[in-house]
């Protein structure tokens, strides 16, 4: 994975402070010309993966993407799903069985309705993995070698400790997508050792890491020793808090734990992007400088 | 170890029942809904003993403590059932169909010393409650105005129907939505003494109503307007905000963020004069288990801990939510006099 992904947050009215700043990226982006002027500045400032929901509107982006191979030579997708709100204002308005027909595509719940409820309980997986391809249509044709279930679904699954599903996912985005499954978590340390125990070697996981130890359920401690002492891939989101630590400060924090592979932001200003961009590269050479070999050193 | 059992698995059960399953102190011994595909489902992938009769549940798992998460007309048939047999209840809002309903319910829970909470999240907001200590602490002065009000994209197109579309089983957007908000408004400043209009309207839903908006009164006489509206796509998920003003300032606060006007210095310790905006980032206590929002995780480690002896019964009791379902009482008597 690439040391900076750039998020999606920002064009979805997605704020984690504040309604008032989610009004006025709803106005920013609402036409798609924006969101691909600010994918342009992160480009410019050399990231080259978008991590985004399954939302409606990124499909109209992936077609902007995937008719310019030339400009987005190079370009990845991470794709992370589902897009849960949807889902969660249906169940509240259907219930979960009126979300099932209405969401799982063909004729498949209908005819598992016809064949009784008993059909379909042997079947949990196979409406994931229906799911999953209905979520991953949109992408068809770009590059996803990562794909993520989203914390709501992740963190869900595990506090029912249906471990079970999150294998199916990891196995299933291997085989069917030749992509590696990702998970996103609001309780990294316990995802990481229940991945662990199901044998899943070195899982990719992405969970808000801050200074101010901000959605890091049990306390940034637990979350420091995990980082120390397990394996996997850990991706940090939610690096700035929300804005509540000055973006050197957040960076800085962040660049100097182990083992974090990846660093997941987003912004909608050109200046935001560039900044943040420029101190995990200024802070990553300041804390982990290049090696000088002996032939480089000037006799 | 508190054993913890759970009477319908929907949306809201789940997320309690995961919420339960992370918890150190929580043995669950019994989750229980009529729905055959959803059991099956926790049957078949989690490790928790399943039934399709809450009474057989009852009567074999014998838990400690009920988390009640089915459509509100089975509430008080149930809560019934399970005070009487001296188990803790916690239920999900709103607590009954009407106050009619609850109100010998809150009495014997009173009675028995049974822990008794209902699911009415906001309370554990780190916004909300800071609102409430800068009320309580008289920085505002005199309250001149409420505005409280919720919005969400539940319903923005015609659809077919649930419990939750029928007047009956408590459907509705005065008893889904408005209740969070009437309750807020209880906590903050006062009970709901008086209704002095109400209209209730419906955009999308047959029978019952997708906006709330009523003019309230307060057992301490502070007035101010309920407005609600579930059928609001420009929001992406229930947005619920209260603003307050006062003859010493005015303060606005949804669940991420709080703005606090104080007209001179005297103020509470941490703001000043003016315009002060604080965040969900500073004002929000860690929780173990986080999933869709510390609240959720905090009102069930305060149900737990309260179960335990450890702490108080003192938020979102029987007798705070049944201040609600009386409101909202009053709410729909006014709405027929239109």
């Amino acid at each position: 994975m690439d040391r900076i992904l750039f998020g999606d947050n920002q064009f979805f009215a997605v704020n984690h402070i504040s309604d008032e700043k989610s009004r006025a990226q709803a106005i920013k982006f609402k036409d798609d010309k924006a969101i691909i002027r600010t994918l342009d500045y992160a480009m410019e400032a050399g990231i080259n993966t978008f991590m985004c929901t399954t939302h409606g509107r990124i499909a109209n982006i992936c077609g902007i993407i995937r008719s310019d191979p030339v400009k987005y030579k190079g370009f990845k997708i991470y794709p992370c799903m589902p897009y849960a709100h949807k889902y969660a204002n249906a169940v509240t308005e259907l219930g979960i069985l009126g979300t099932l027909k209405e969401y799982v595509p063909g004729s498949f719940i209908g005819s598992l309705f016809k064949g009784g409820a008993a059909v379909l309980s042997k079947d949990f997986l196979s409406i994931m993995e229906l799911m999953i391809d209905a979520e991953m249509k949109m992408f068809k044709g770009i590059n996803t070698p990562v794909i993520f279930l989203q914390n709501v679904i992740t963190d869900l699954l595990l506090g029912l400790k249906m471990d079970k599903f999150l294998i199916a996912f990891y196995h299933y985005i291997k085989t069917q997508y030749n992509a590696e499954a990702g998970f996103i978590t609001m309780n990294m340390p316990k995802l990481v050792s229940v991945l662990e125990n199901a044998g899943i070697e070195n899982p990719i996981i992405c969970s808000s890491i801050n200074k101010v130890g901000f959605r890091m359920s049990g306390g940034k401690e637990v979350y420091e020793e995990t980082l120390k002492t397990k394996t996997f891939r850990a991706i940090a989101m939610q690096v700035l808090a929300g804005g509540a630590i000055s973006p050197k400060e957040a960076i800085e924090y962040v660049c100097g734990l182990p083992n974090i592979e990846s660093i997941l932001f987003g912004a909608s200003s050109k200046a935001n992007i560039t900044q943040t961009a420029a101190l995990i590269n200024q802070y990553d050479t300041q804390l982990y400088p290049a090696p000088v070999y002996d032939w480089q050193k000037v006799s | 170890m508190i054993k913890v059992g759970l009477i319908g698995a929907g949306k809201m059960g789940l997320s309690h029942l995961s919420i339960l399953g992370a918890h150190a102190d929580v043995e669950i011994v019994g989750v229980s809904d009529t729905s055959k595909i959803v059991i099956d489902g926790l049957r078949k992938y989690s490790p928790f003993p399943c039934f399709t009769d809450y009474r057989k549940m009852l009567a074999e798992a014998v838990p400690d403590a009920v988390f009640v998460a089915v459509p509100t007309k089975f509430h008080a048939s149930m809560i019934k059932e399970l005070l009487e047999k001296d188990i803790h209840v916690f239920a999900e809002k709103p607590f009954c169909l009407t106050p009619e309903e609850g109100r010998p319910l809150a009495d014997l829970a009173n009675k028995k010393g049974l822990i008794n909470q209902v699911g009415y999240h906001n309370k554990f907001i780190g916004t909300f409650k800071e609102v409430k200590d800068i009320l309580d602490g008289g920085y505002l002065g005199e309250i001149n105005h409420f505005n409280g009000e919720a919005y969400g994209p539940v319903v923005i197109r015609k659809k077919q129907s649930t419990w939750r579309s029928n007047p009956v089983e408590g459907g509705g957007c005065l008893m889904d939505y408005a209740s969070h908000v009437i309750d807020l408004i209880h906590y903050l400043a006062a009970p709901v003494k008086k209704v002095h209009g109400t209209l209730l309207k419906s955009f999308y839903s047959n029978a019952v109503e997708d906006a709330v908006y009523s003019l309230l009164e307060l057992e301490n006489n502070i007035t101010g307007v309920l407005s609600v509206n579930w059928s609001d796509e420009t929001y992406r998920k229930m947005s619920t905000s209260v603003t307050i003003s006062g003859n010493k300032g005015k303060v606005i606060a949804d669940a991420n963020e709080l703005k606090v006007y104080f007209k001179d210095s005297d103020c509470p310790p941490g703001y000043s004069k003016g315009w002060n905006v604080k965040y969900i980032t500073d004002l929000t206590a860690p929780v173990n288990f986080n999933l869709r929002g510390e609240e959720y995780t905090a009102q069930i480690d305060y149900f737990i801990s309260a179960v335990q002896g450890k702490s108080p019964n003192n938020k979102n009791t029987f007798d705070s939510s049944w201040l609600t379902d009386h409101a909202i009482a009053l709410i729909k008597k006014a709405s027929k006099l239109n």
